[in-house]
């Protein structure tokens, strides 16, 4: 049975009033997958093409990814890079809904709410992307952009290519679970390589060689996605070097839109009002965020860990 | 023209959709993909004496075709309700229900106050969250529980009320009946069913509040049948919800008895569930040659 609604085409897209709709809105899309490659064991990359969703995106944003008619709830998927009208992701086949959209092929079409979410916030000046295994995706993007804002910033002349404004550290279990390494090499300045069990590039945590860069002082910013330890690490890191930090995090979904309230994240509030928690104590300075509006990009020094 | 209006404790509903508490909002997230004029009615999420933080994450666990919910009542209590949100939804023409859930029967008495002076539509008293520890659910669940809540809050209340019942209890028909005995104006059901998943590989529940309440199409079947025995034992009208995904979904909860539908989780699915659904049930009294959905209401056939 087929129940999502494509506006667009059942003709009730949203407002009678065109102008009473905000220019750059997420809507429900039908997206043509284009392009599909493994990359590693279990991690797909997906390409769909859709001019005006691709036109809305910006880094750190996420796709709301229908998977099947058999399951109720989206998947959250971050864009991982844009060309044209196409817009790339790269996901992991984690359990049946990743493992539905990784058996889509060329020619199918999937249902996309989106782009969703509040996204980085490109700093200025030398940046470091941090990215760990499948949250290395949007820091492709985010490199990117933050690339292209250096460029726009020095007024480069066209064709001239300068790309030491970004550095990329990008950590992974092992070898065989490196992805995307290329791609960032194209456009940093330096790659540094991460693994759990040495297998490849440094052995350890990506804190190790972040370290060593932001003791130089030369780093204005870091933009950061993984799992959460990995995450609170950087934080700590960029906290320690006194250097502003963005980071994405992840939270279970419903609505993807602000709605319904189940994607909670504890952040920081100063505006002095109180709330009560769930067994009715009164808590100070801290509330519940929505990681699908108010995130998945949040200042590292606004979130409660 | 086929008439899609329904009159519901004096108020003119448009069509028969309402937004079901909780999975709405304020109605300003999904008031950006289409008029909020365009809808029956908006229940706002569910309001508490004091601003509440609700429960740890995970929040939501998704089962066969339904989910799990632990929000745990996340609200800005009800006078930040009151100055920040209700003027907002007062643009729109739709009936604005307000959902409260107090952890004593005071609390449900000088919020019935503050949102009936506020010019709130309807009340609806939630009797049923499963997702706090004092209160909710814990008065739905005994006819004493669900008397002295209704007779407190009518005593005060200058809008309509609504009692919204759990399904989690063994006699939905003697609790309808007590809320209806206490002066309730109608009857909302249902709530979400208490539920649990585990993941296997940690052997931890999903939910960090361990149990949360099931909705979406899962439960649809019981929300039918819980409508059905209502319905048939009240003589005050019912706001059938639970499940509800399409236009048929819709007239069989009408069938059923129900005079208004709730819609919740098929928004996650589909953001203009309720137009969609709406436009169903025209195409439906199209094809059956019906000019009024009122007449559908209660009109199963059991012979
Ligand atoms: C903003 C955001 C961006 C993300 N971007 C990516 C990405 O680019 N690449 C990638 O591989 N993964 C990404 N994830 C994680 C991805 O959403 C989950 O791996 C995926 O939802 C798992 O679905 P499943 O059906 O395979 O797993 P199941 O375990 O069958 O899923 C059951 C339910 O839990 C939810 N769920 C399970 N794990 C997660 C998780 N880690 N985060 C959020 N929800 C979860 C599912 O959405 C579903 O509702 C992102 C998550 C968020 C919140
Ligand atoms: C995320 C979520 C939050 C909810 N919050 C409330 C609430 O605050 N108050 C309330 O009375 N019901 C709440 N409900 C229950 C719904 O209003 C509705 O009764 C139930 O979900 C069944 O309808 P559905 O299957 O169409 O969603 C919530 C449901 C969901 C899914
Ligand atoms: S997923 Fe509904 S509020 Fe974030």
């Amino acid at each position: 049975m087929v129940y999502t609604t494509v506006a667009k085409i059942s003709g009730l897209s949203g407002m009678s009033d065109p102008t009473k709709r905000k220019m750059l809105m997420p809507d429900v899309f039908l997206c043509e997958i284009v392009d599909k490659k493994t990359l590693a064991d279990a991690v797909v990359s997906i390409t769909v093409s859709c001019n005006e969703l691709a036109r809305q995106s910006s880094a750190g944003q996420f796709l709301h990814i229908k998977c099947g008619e058999t399951r109720l709830l989206r998947r959250p998927i971050s864009i991982c890079s844009l060309q044209g009208g196409n817009i790339r992701f790269v996901f992991e086949v984690k359990g049946e809904g990743t493992r539905w959209l990784s058996e889509q092929e060329i020619g199918d079409e999937l249902n996309i709410l989106g782009p969703l979410g509040k996204g980085f916030n490109i700093p200025n000046g030398k940046i470091i992307v941090v990215g760990g295994g499948v949250g290395t995706p949007p820091m492709l993007l985010a490199a990117e952009s933050a690339n292209g804002k250096a460029k726009k910033t020095n007024r480069l002349a066209p064709g001239e290519s300068r790309k030491n404004d970004v550095i990329a550290i990008l950590g992974f279990r092992s070898a065989d679970r490196i992805i995307l390494t290329e791609e960032f090499i194209k456009i940093c300045e330096k790659v540094i390589v991460t693994t759990d069990d040495g297998s490849a590039g440094i052995q350890g945590a990506v804190t190790k060689p972040l370290e060593e860069l932001l003791k130089s002082g030369e780093y204005s910013a870091v933009m950061s996605c993984g799992q959460l330890l990995m995450q609170k690490a950087v934080a700590d890191m960029c906290a320690k070097y006194n250097v502003q930090c963005q980071v994405s995090l992840e939270e279970r979904m419903g609505c993807g839109i602000g709605a319904c309230l189940v994607c909670a994240c504890a952040t920081v509030n100063n505006s002095g009002t109180t709330a009560q928690d769930s067994s009715g104590t009164v808590i100070e300075n801290t509330e519940m965020s929505r990681v699908c509006i108010d995130g998945p990009v949040f200042n590292a020094s606004n979130v409660i860990w | 023209m086929k008439e899609l209006s329904i009159n519901f404790l004096g108020y003119n509903f448009k069509n028969p959709i309402v937004m079901a508490s909780g999975t709405f909002g304020f109605g300003r997230e999904y008031g950006e993909f289409y008029e909020l004029s365009k809808l029956g009615g908006i229940c706002v999420k569910g309001l508490t004496a004091k601003p509440r933080l609700g429960n740890k994450p995970p929040r939501i666990a998704e089962t066969p075709m339904g989910m799990l919910n632990s929000v745990g009542l996340q609200n800005p209590g009800v006078d930040a309700f009151i100055t920040d949100e209700l003027p907002f939804l007062r643009e729109h023409d739709t009936v604005v229900i307000a959902n409260i859930s107090g952890n004593t029967v005071e609390e449900y008495v000088e919020m019935t106050e503050k949102l009936s002076d506020a010019g709130v539509d309807i009340l609806e008293i939630n009797v049923s969250c499963p997702n706090v520890k004092a209160g909710g659910m814990a008065f739905g669940t005994s006819t004493e529980g669900v008397t002295a809540v209704t007779e407190a809050v009518m005593k005060k209340a200058t809008s309509p009320v609504m009692v919204k019942l759990s399904p989690n209890v063994t006699d939905i028909i003697s609790i309808a009946k007590s809320a209806e005995a206490s002066g309730a104006d109608a009857i909302s059901l249902i709530n979400t069913l208490l539920g649990m998943r585990i993941d296997t590989t940690t052997r931890k529940p999903v939910l960090n509040n361990i149990v949360g309440g099931l909705s979406g199409p899962a439960v649809f079947p019981v929300a039918i049948r819980m409508v059905w025995q209502v319905a048939t034992a009240v003589k005050i009208p019912v706001l059938g919800m639970g499940g509800i995904m399409t236009g048929n979904d819709a007239v069989e909860m009408m069938l059923a008895g129900a005079s208004l539908v709730g819609v919740g989780t098929a928004c996650f699915d589909d953001p203009y569930a309720p137009l969609r659904i709406t436009k169903e049930i025209e195409e439906y009294m199209e094809r059956n040659t019906i000019n009024k959905i009122s007449d559908l209401i209660g009109k199963v056939n059991t012979e």
